[in-house]
């Protein structure tokens, strides 16, 4: 069994939102589309997004860390948003796992939102219709385009490469041996809902330096010690590296 | 910038979720005036047993029962017409009977509506004096078609109450709601209502139960005042099981979100914080208390002893004025973990 997911890498985001108006540039003209914006350019903007990018300080200064956090629907294994749905329009994919709101069929009764402890789903204020990321369902499988533009616009658009797409289920993929390499761990574990997509943790990079590393106490070619042997007869020959 | 001010409302308070889901009037006005209609036909139905088994004083009057049903459907189709209000396309809703294997919202559609045929039923078979027995029972009773479509409605009325409590009751993480208490205050409470509504009903029709139903009210009244008492305290004790922690995965005592990622408000946002202060909140709960609990029930206490309808139609008013409040505060006590996520604007 297939469960397409994203695996998002924690130390790489530098929080920059690429992925986010990639997203919504992709799907508010693609099939998922329109995501509809109320006053853009007024005071109080406000508009549908099926990817936020959020940023957290872990610590007290000033020993603090940024972390920022790229959040979008984790199309969990056991999702607790689709059994609620009165109408079917929530569902998840049997071929690839990936949950999906059928926007034909749904009421926009908001009932699954409040069954998602993430927050990963938005009603569209103009569609009535609740809305999420779609793992960009309407590019992943489009053979019109080349065959490494067959991702999601997200990892498409990361300038660092912090966001991996593949099959969470097989062993082999770049995502399976991201997760496994590096520690990739799931949002909310209490909650039993498995979300396929994994979270990398920040790493830190530290080199234990001695101080007996930085000098070294005897370095024949360093220029002093041959200084030192330049008498005729007192340095070093080249018998004393080899034998005729 | 409301929302700015409504988020920092929620951050000074010591709770750092916020108190939240902002209640929907829509869903307030569904439950509440369902409760009462349920209740109302249980009290009916109730009464009529009494005086079939003769365990009180025989009182034969259709017309309360007839005027009592039909109330109880102006109730129901109230409630479900209030309910459409909730949907973003009300057209699309007969959808919703698709998934009652696993959707209790599924299963609520279809008791409504089941229910509502019960109800119509039992009032047409007291209407067309459908009272021929046609069983009888070992003690000689006979069971006519009244009874037999009384005790259908009685449960689908159950089926009901029980559908709409574990709408709330089922989402595991609002752990607020996820407790049997949840379903049996949705049925305490509106059996309550229901009993002080017939009350007032059998008041004004003159007829001798009256005072049987204000007993049974004042019981189904302090029955629910016990179980939302317990409710409020157990809530009070709750330990949230996510916090920032596991919701980003980094174990450190202190994380602190320095932005949400977006400036405007969201769906996210409106939905799950009402933006009212502790304050607000604690007064409307005490709000709830007097006039869901200590006000009715002096009012029936007093009406036991007094003629007229006035007394324990006054109670009724007051007491779904009440729960109105207490729903409100029953949706505004929940905190959804995905409110984790949006704590803070930069
Ligand atoms: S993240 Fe939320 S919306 Fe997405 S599958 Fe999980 S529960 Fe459903
Ligand atoms: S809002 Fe739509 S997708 Fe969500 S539970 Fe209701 S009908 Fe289903």
């Amino acid at each position: 069994m297939t469960q397409l997911a994203l695996v998002i890498d924690l130390n790489v985001c530098v929080g920059c939102h690429a992925c986010v108006t990639s997203c919504k540039e992709w799907n508010t003209s693609g099939e998922a589309g329109p995501m509809t914006d109320k006053m853009p350019y007024g005071e109080n903007p406000t508009g549908t997004f099926f990817n936020r990018v959020q940023t957290f300080e872990v610590g007290t200064f000033p020993n603090t860390e940024t972390v920022h956090f790229p959040k979008s629907c984790l199309h969990c294994e056991e999702p607790p948003c689709v059994p609620v749905c009165p109408t079917g329009a929530s569902y998840k994919r049997k071929q690839d796992g990936i949950v999906l709101v059928d926007y034909d069929k749904c009421i926009g009764c908001k009932y699954c939102s409040w069954a998602c402890p993430y927050g990963a789903r938005e009603l569209d204020e103009k569609q009535r219709v609740m809305k999420k990321c779609t793992l960009c369902v309407d590019r992943i499988y489009d053979e019109l385009l080349p065959e490494h533009e067959r991702k999601p616009a997200c990892v498409m658009s990361c300038p660092t490469s912090a966001r991996l797409f593949g099959d969470v289920h097989d062993p082999d993929s770049e995502v399976s041996k991201a997760i496994r390499d590096s520690n990739g761990y799931q949002l909310m574990p209490e909650w039993g809902t498995n979300p396929a997509n994994h979270y990398l943790p920040r790493r830190k990079v530290e080199i234990k330096i001695h101080t007996d590393e930085l000098k070294r106490v005897d370095n024949p070619l360093s220029k002093e010690e041959r200084k030192k042997h330049q008498a005729p007869g007192t340095g070093p020959s080249l018998d004393d590296m080899t034998t005729w | 910038m409301l929302l700015q001010a409504s988020i920092k409302e929620c951050l000074s308070s010591n709770n750092y979720l916020g108190n939240i889901m902002h209640p929907a009037f829509s869903v307030i006005f569904l439950t509440t005036l369902i409760g009462a209609a349920q209740g109302l036909f249980l009290a009916l139905f109730t009464g009529q047993i009494f005086t079939t088994f003769k365990l009180m004083p025989e009182q034969n009057d259709p017309n309360f029962y007839i005027i009592g049903s039909v109330l109880s459907l102006m109730l129901l189709t109230l409630g479900l017409f209030a309910s459409f209000f909730h949907l973003g396309h009300p057209e699309r809703a007969w959808r919703s009977i698709a998934r009652w294997r696993t959707s209790w919202l599924s299963r609520e559609v279809i008791a409504l509506p089941a229910m509502m045929i019960g109800v119509m039923a039992y009032g047409a078979a007291h209407f067309f004096d459908l009272t021929y027995p046609l069983f009888e029972t070992p003690g000689g009773t006979g069971l006519d078609a009244t009874l037999i479509l009384g005790f259908i409605t009685t449960v689908l009325t159950y089926t009901l109450f029980v559908c709409t409590g574990m709408i709330y009751a089922c989402i595991k993480f609002l752990q607020e709601w996820h407790s049997p208490l949840t379903v049996i205050n949705f049925i305490l409470l509106g059996t309550a209502s229901g009993f002080t509504l017939a009350t007032a009903l059998s008041a004004w029709l003159n007829t001798e139960l009256s005072n049987f139903y204000a007993t049974w009210a004042i019981t189904f009244t302090v029955l629910a005042l016990i179980f939302r008492f317990a409710t409020v305290i157990r809530n009070q004790k709750i330990t949230p099981k996510s916090d920032l922690r596991s919701a980003i995965g980094v174990r450190h005592p202190k994380v602190v979100q320095i932005t949400q990622g977006f400036l405007g408000g969201s769906f996210n946002t409106r939905e799950y914080f009402h933006g009212k202060s502790k304050a607000v909140l604690r007064n409307i709960k005490y709000i709830a208390f007097i006039l869901v609990f200590v006000i009715p029930v002096i009012l029936l206490v007093i009406s036991l002893s007094s003629k007229g309808y006035f007394i324990p139609l006054l109670a009724i008013l007051v007491q779904y004025v009440g729960l109105l409040a207490e729903r409100w505060y029953f949706f505004a006590d929940a905190n959804h973990p995905q409110n984790l996520y949006y704590q803070n604007i930069a």
